[in-house]
């Protein structure tokens, strides 16, 4: 008969540590793969390099583009880099052992956007008033321009996880990515973009980041919901 | 809490469809502690469908689940607990080392255990620190078993794991199975290769099809 050594009452489990590991995991494979995460940086500051040279040199012109641009630009660096989110977990079956993990997954995939952020999301908000120095921003607008970019690219990397878990057993998601995330961004460039103009108009731009905040606030407890949903439903595929 | 004649694991009227086709119907099965038993089947069969079924993975089944007699979606923090399964890929990145790969699967389940006693019980003495893209194939497939030397689970679901496996290496992965039997646990594995252990049970997946559901349930021999 069975001799009964092994048992299932482990003591000592702590929910913190499957955060601590995944976040310590990812951001050890981003330092890895340096030209994978300089990736949506350069593409930022090409495209706004290029807005000068294509559409005018003049300083006026800039100047009343320059909030809207840097924005775009901002939302386009952070959905170029999306689709990677899970797609390595995915691919190496990482994702199969995090879904059947007893820790929590919510806190694996925060830990996955957190990394996320870091390594996209913040470089391009610390960059953007350099570029737009370079698009003439007035002065007025550089505080407003970091701090919605600073509120808004972390919303966004939350609700683009949300994305990119639902095409992540697609071999060919990268259109539907940008379909399903691209209307839930337009409220976060709206506002951002509209905190910046006003800050150059010389108006409050309290209501703006409020906003932003509060959209901040809502992904963060909403969106590892909806994608560790989303990643279960990939995975039965 | 657990008495002697609840099953460890049970399956309940189990079915499962892939792209509206049933690959398999009615599967009563009762898994006892100290049991092993092999999953047969030709390719396609569903052998990988039932093993994720069971792992926890899919939820794209019919029937029912039970773990120590509790269905699972009550007792789902329980079952993954003390349940390993190591399947097709092995969870492993190739960016990081060995010991880096096993640390973050060490969190993930809660255990302490020593890395570098598992890592050296696989072969993978002095790789402790490689880059894994840098591991054959086999040495990648060992990294992986060495998280059977980690684990504490009683449950282990092994989905082909002798692949690329060498031949000492295979008997040193036949040697470990039959232990865990032997001390209590449970394993569920599927392979190609002729296993030698003297407790093996054979379940074949052939005799649920729905085409052979006339017949006598073949392979249905599901003593608890």
């Amino acid at each position: 008969m069975a001799n009964p050594t092994l048992k299932n009452d482990r003591g000592g489990f702590s929910f913190l540590a499957g955060f601590v590991a995944n976040f310590r995991r990812d951001l050890l494979v981003a330092a890895r793969h340096k030209s994978e995460l300089a990736n949506p940086l350069v593409f930022f500051l090409i495209a706004i390099t290029l807005i000068p040279l294509g559409v005018s040199p003049e300083k006026s012109v800039l100047a009343l583009l320059a909030p809207g641009i840097v924005w775009v630009m901002a939302l386009l660096a952070t959905l170029l880099s999306l689709d990677g989110l899970f797609r390595s977990d995915y691919d190496d079956g990482s994702l199969e052992q995090m879904l059947i993990s007893p820790q929590s997954l919510y806190f694996a995939v925060m830990a996955k956007v957190l990394v996320h952020w870091l390594v996209s999301g913040l470089p391009v908000t610390l960059l953007a008033p350099v570029l737009a120095l370079m698009l003439s921003l007035p002065a007025e607008g550089f505080w407003a321009l970091f701090t919605s970019l600073l509120l808004g690219t972390a919303s966004m990397s939350l609700i683009g996880a949300v994305g990119a878990a639902l095409t992540v057993s697609l071999r060919k998601g990268g259109l539907l990515l940008s379909l399903i995330v691209m209307p839930l961004y337009i409220p976060v460039l709206i506002f951002g973009a509209s905190a910046v103009q006003s800050a150059v108009q010389g108006g409050a731009i309290g209501m703006q980041l409020a906003i932003l905040g509060a959209f901040l606030a809502l992904a963060i407890v909403l969106a590892p919901i909806a994608a560790m949903g989303a990643l279960r439903i990939s995975a039965n595929g | 809490m657990t008495d002697l004649l609840t099953p460890l694991l049970e399956l309940h009227d189990l079915s499962c469809e892939r792209d509206e086709r049933c690959l398999f119907t009615g599967l009563n099965i009762r898994f006892a502690a100290g049991d092993l038993v092999q999953i047969g089947g030709p390719n396609g069969a569903g052998k990988t469908t039932l093993l994720r079924a069971i792992a926890g993975i899919s939820q794209d089944y019919e029937g029912e689940i039970r773990y120590s007699g509790q269905p699972l979606a009550t007792a789902r923090w329980e079952f993954v607990r003390d349940s390993l399964y190591l399947g097709h890929l092995a969870g492993i990145k190739k960016a990081l080392s060995p010991a880096e790969n096993l640390s973050w699967y060490l969190a993930q389940t809660g255990d302490s255990s020593d890395i570098n006693q598992a890592l050296t019980a696989v072969g993978l003495y002095g790789y402790e620190y490689t880059p894994c893209y840098q591991l054959s194939a086999g040495q990648l497939r060992r990294v992986a078993l060495a998280r059977l030397y980690l684990s504490q689970a009683r449950i282990w679901i092994l989905d082909e794991p002798f692949t690329a496996i060498d031949k000492p290496g295979v008997a040193q992965l036949e040697a470990l199975i039959a232990r865990q039997v032997t001390q209590g646990g449970l394993v569920i594995l599927t392979s190609h290769q002729d296993l030698t252990l003297p407790q093996l049970r054979m379940i074949n997946l052939q005799g649920y099809q729905p085409t052979a559901s006339a017949f006598e349930p073949g392979g249905a021999t599901a003593n608890g």
